[in-house]
């Protein structure tokens, strides 16, 4: 593997040399595009089909969260970090509440913690099913979408009934939850975890040995765990590059320590492996869920948190692993209500840096296949 | 007309000839006048599938379909491949002929006296291809190209079109071996 | 008066193609019948094909337009027929307008020399598979030329990996008709046919479909000529040309409305031209099932029922769901609707009853039956299979399908040859080999 940071840029200003100089070729994939999940563009330097090199562009979708955190409330920025990570809305909100939490030392009581853990992992599935479906799409596979659909709705389902919103859900507080668990929370919950089980089988059935699927994520954006830490790649494209690194078990936060799950890894760091360790991470998350509706305590769903909140003057940096990978809010207080500066590390950002490294050599096909893997949602890359 | 013919006889044939005759002219003028390669190469392949065409009017529904599928399928394909990827742009500020009139005139005329010859030589009466060429019906034509070169007690042309075959078999090793550096 | 009804008579107990016949009256007729056929069946595999497909991914499908959607390709082809026609600036004006006519000429022209029946086709030609194969192969060129016209760079990299995979793919396809026309030849004057209808003959003589032949052999070329053909067509899994994912639509990116439909006509007639000659060449054409297991009049006469009985299932099905739509006010033109072609499928299914229709449709039933199959088999392959890259399917084709081709279509010629190859060939040599051995004893 070449060293990520000797890659040169495109130089995409040479002119054809020659009459016959038919061999490279640029061409620019988005911003409208199906496969690039968004408004992601690409331009990509082609010999033939073979990618020499590519660009990203993106700041299609900015909207300068970071900016409009600075002019709002704790209180009122909380519902915006939704707006980034858009399919994994729940993960968002508990960084982000958490962060603030650590700034103002107090901690979230338990059973809002349980409630906290069992939404998140739901939403990790739900984003995982996302991923499935739009991923075998890009692959050629167009049914697995309709079913990692039909299966995401009884998620989505449950964050209705929860907090009346299904994508941005806006779920936690600050200090807690505003909403106690309705009547049959965990009733739907445990209906859910025996539901989907079968049906993450049926999707492995229709994609895990299919040997065009095989052929087509085997060996195809491989990159190795020293370039995922060198680029700062996180997530499960992390593990699949074998590198056992899962902040639920290296920084536990929330009460995931409590909770006995194991994490993923893979060995090639292709596509495949990344396939994989999804799968198996949606399994380990609904082992989560039973463990923590199981032990859902009694008692309060928030942590005495004042109404007009204003942090000591400090800063925290606090990460949690979103699906997609490490997820982190770095919050400057100075005392007053509104934030001096919040910075937000999302891992589609991070992760997107290695698709250059991941696509060099390979095929255009390749470049839409790794994109899928990479999981990206541009709503958290441009932020 | 050869009456063995199967079915009716064929209808306004001199009417098909003339026509089909002006579209290969027409196709091969516009093959070297055209400026634009694909337009060249379309023009080409006009021409060919006229040519096909008279094949079939001259009962060779055998070679009128091998026309087809070798020259207007696949070569012309690649043809049209390699001459895509050509930018056109700077083709057409190409000069277009090589100034090389004179061969050029000495060569249509050498061939234009060649048909003149055997035109007004046939039409003298004398007998220009003494063997008389075996003429297949329709019906039997493929089944006729097959008994002149594989019949059992040794076809006519089966020599002539294996050493045919052993050409192109070296030829695409020639090409492999000069486009690949590196075997 | 008297004789143009005699002329217009004269074919209907012909044992010949109308073309073979030279009667211009029924050529027309035909073409026009071809025509007409092929459009509505690109109609309804258009219904088909996103209902079977909507149901194999948990969704209905079209359900608006006419009861279940059976209004919706119309509609599809309406709004189609109404759209701007667009032509890109910098595009190449006259090729951007030729190049679908080509590929719908070249996929309408195959239907010539298909055989729906032993009299049931356009006309017979000497040359028949050779003929469907050089035009089919022409519509590549529409589709580079299409590419290429459009400058644009999707449109022209879907057009270089079409015309890439159409060539190569033609390879191991050839070799597989070859090997099924080798076994057209094993008669008593051993002279084998190209002839559409000759070939379907020669299963019949033989008794036996070429499937079966020479077992596994006829099952090996088969499966070649099936996974070829599927990447003929540009279909999935092999619908690299038009991968959405990757290319938009590849080679029709730029094109709409009208010329759009051109293309999906072409390609949906393409995908029933190479069915129809796998049928032929594999599947006994149009000669019915189980023609060995089953025969005797009895058998015949049963068989001969089963068109009819089909169309009249059909119309059951949709009596079934006349029954079962809502009893609202709103749905009452879809239900009388649905009940009134459900009416026509039953009449059409009590006409095929009678003995004359019986006797001459069932060839006809028989051939779209089994050419409807792969049509279904086409629909479930986009429902399961991701996409082939196109590395992978030069290799498929080149590295796996094209050596089978070799070794089966010389496993094959000695296989039909096997008495003088054992006379021939290996007594003569063991006989030599024996000599050697014992002199040198």
């Amino acid at each position: 593997m070449t060293d990520p940071r000797s890659l040169s840029p495109l130089d995409l200003d040479t002119p054809d040399k020659t009459f016959l100089d038919a061999n490279e070729l640029v061409i620019n994939m988005g911003p409208q595009h199906p496969a690039t999940h968004g408004v992601l563009r690409v331009i990509l330097r082609l010999d033939g089909e073979k990618v020499l090199g590519l660009e990203c562009v993106i700041g299609y979708l900015h909207r300068g969260v970071e900016k409009i955190a600075e002019n709002r409330t704790y209180t009122m920025f909380n519902p915006y970090v939704d707006r980034m990570d858009y399919v994994a809305a729940v993960s968002n909100g508990l960084g982000y509440c958490e962060a603030v939490e650590r700034l103002l030392s107090v901690e979230a009581p338990p059973r809002a913690q349980y409630i906290r853990v069992i939404l998140t992992e739901l939403n990790r599935i739900a984003s995982h099913q996302l991923w499935l479906g739009t991923h075998a799409l890009d692959i050629g596979a167009i049914t697995p979408l309709f079913y990692t659909f039909r299966d995401r709705e009884e998620i989505l389902k449950i964050f209705e009934k929860y907090c009346g919103a299904r994508l941005t859900t806006h779920a936690f507080r600050i200090g807690g939850l505003q909403y106690e668990a309705y009547d049959g929370f965990e009733r739907d919950v445990k209906n859910f975890v025996s539901f989907v089980k079968p049906k993450i089988d049926e999707y492995e059935e229709l994609l895990t040995t299919n040997r065009i699927w095989l052929e087509r994520t085997k060996g195809v954006g491989v990159i190795s765990g020293k370039d995922c830490i060198a680029l700062g790649v996180t997530g499960p494209v992390l593990r699949a590059s074998g590198v056992k690194w899962d902040i639920r078990k290296a920084q536990p936060y929330a009460n995931y320590k409590n909770f006995d799950f194991e994490i993923p890894t893979g060995e090639n760091g292709d596509t495949y492996d990344r396939y994989i360790v999804r799968m198996i991470e949606m399994r380990q998350s609904l082992r989560i869920i039973e463990q923590a509706v199981e032990g859902i305590p009694e008692g309060p769903i928030m942590a005495k948190v004042p109404k007009v909140m204003k942090p000591p003057v400090g800063e925290v940096y606090h990460s949690i692993e979103a699906p997609k990978g490490e997820l982190g809010y770095f919050i400057v207080s100075d005392g007053s209500t509104q934030p001096y500066r919040v910075r937000v590390r999302p891992p589609s950002f991070v992760n997107l840096q290695a698709l250059d490294l991941m696509c060099r050599d390979q095929l255009v096909a390749d470049v839409i296949a790794v994109i899928g893997t990479l999981d990206i949602v541009l709503g958290e890359v441009d932020r | 007309m050869n009456p063995q013919i199967a079915g009716n006889p064929p209808v306004a044939t001199p009417y098909f000839f003339y026509g089909l005759a002006a579209i290969m002219i027409i196709g091969g003028i516009l093959v070297i006048t055209r400026k634009n390669a694909v337009h060249s190469a379309l023009a080409l392949i006009t021409t060919l599938l006229a040519q096909a065409a008279l094949y079939l009017m001259l009962y060779a529904p055998f070679v009128a379909g091998v026309q087809i599928i070798l020259y207007a399928g696949g070569i012309m394909v690649l043809f049209l491949f390699v001459i895509m990827l050509i930018s056109i742009e700077r083709a057409e500020k190409e000069r277009q002929f090589n100034k090389q009139w004179l061969v050029g005139i000495a060569a249509a005329a050498a061939l234009g006296g060649l048909f003149i010859t055997v035109y007004t030589a046939t039409t003298k009466g004398r007998v220009l291809f003494p063997e008389g060429r075996t003429s297949y019906v329709d019906m039997q034509n493929t089944q006729g190209i097959a008994n002149l070169l594989f019949d059992q007690h040794g076809g006519t042309y089966m020599f002539a079109f294996e050493i045919a075959s052993l050409l192109l078999l070296v030829a695409i090793i020639g090409a492999v071996v000069m486009a690949k550096k590196r075997i | 008066m008297h004789a143009l009804v005699q002329y217009i008579e004269s074919y209907l107990s012909s044992d010949k193609t109308p073309g073979t016949a030279g009667n211009w009256f029924w050529a027309t007729v035909y073409v026009l019948l071809v025509f007409v056929g092929l459009s509505i069946a690109v109609i309804a595999m258009n219904w088909l094909e996103r209902k079977i497909l909507a149901h194999m991914q948990v969704r209905l499908g079209p359900m608006r337009v006419g009861p279940h959607g059976l209004l919706q390709p119309i509609a599809d082809a309406l709004k189609l027929l109404l759209k701007e026609d667009i032509i890109p600036d910098g595009a190449d004006k006259v090729v951007f307008w030729i190049a679908p006519f080509i590929v719908v000429l070249a996929a309408f022209t195959v239907f010539v020399v298909v055989p729906f029946g032993p009299t049931h086709a356009i006309t017979d030609m000497n040359i028949g598979i050779l003929f469907m194969l050089g035009v089919s192969s022409l519509s590549v060129l529409g589709i580079v030329t299409a590419g290429w016209a459009s400058n644009s760079h999707y449109p022209l990299i879907g057009a270089l990996r079409s015309s890439a995979q159409m060539v190569s793919y033609e390879v191991a396809m050839g070799l597989a008709v070859v090997s099924a026309i080798l076994m057209t030849s094993l008669n008593e004057s051993s002279t084998g046919t190209l002839s559409m209808i000759g070939i379907v003959e020669a299963q019949k003589a033989q008794g036996e479909w070429f499937l079966f032949k020479f077992f596994p052999l006829g099952i090996i070329a088969f499966a070649i000529f099936a996974i070829a053909m599927v990447a003929e067509t540009n279909r999935a899994p092999f619908d690299l040309p038009e991968a959405e994912s990757e290319l938009t639509a590849g080679f029709h990116t730029e094109y709409s409305g009208f010329r759009w439909s051109l293309f999906f006509l072409a390609e949906y007639s393409a995908m029933i031209a190479v069915s129809s000659i796998a049928v032929t060449l594999w599947l006994g054409g149009w000669l019915r099932p189980f023609p060995n297991l089953l025969h005797g009049t009895t058998w015949d006469l049963a068989f001969s029922f089963i068109p009819g009985i089909a169309f009249l299932l059909l119309g059951a099905m949709c009596f079934y769901n006349t029954a079962r739509m809502p009893k609202h006010p709103l749905f009452k033109i879809q239900t009388i609707g649905l009940a009134g072609f459900g009416a026509v499928l039953a009449l059409i299914g009590l006409v095929m009853f009678l003995p004359p229709v019986r006797e001459r449709v069932g060839d006809i039933f028989w051939f779209s039956a089994k050419v409807a199959g792969f049509m279904y088999l086409y629909i479930w392959y986009r429902g399961t299979f991701p996409r082939y890259r196109f590395d992978q399917l030069m290799k498929v084709g080149w590295k796996v399908l094209l050596p089978t081709g070799l070794a089966l279509l010389i496993c094959t010629a000695l296989w039909a040859m096997r008495s003088e190859v054992w006379t021939q060939v290996v007594v003569p040599v063991g006989m030599g080999f024996a000599d050697f051995v014992r002199r040198l004893l």
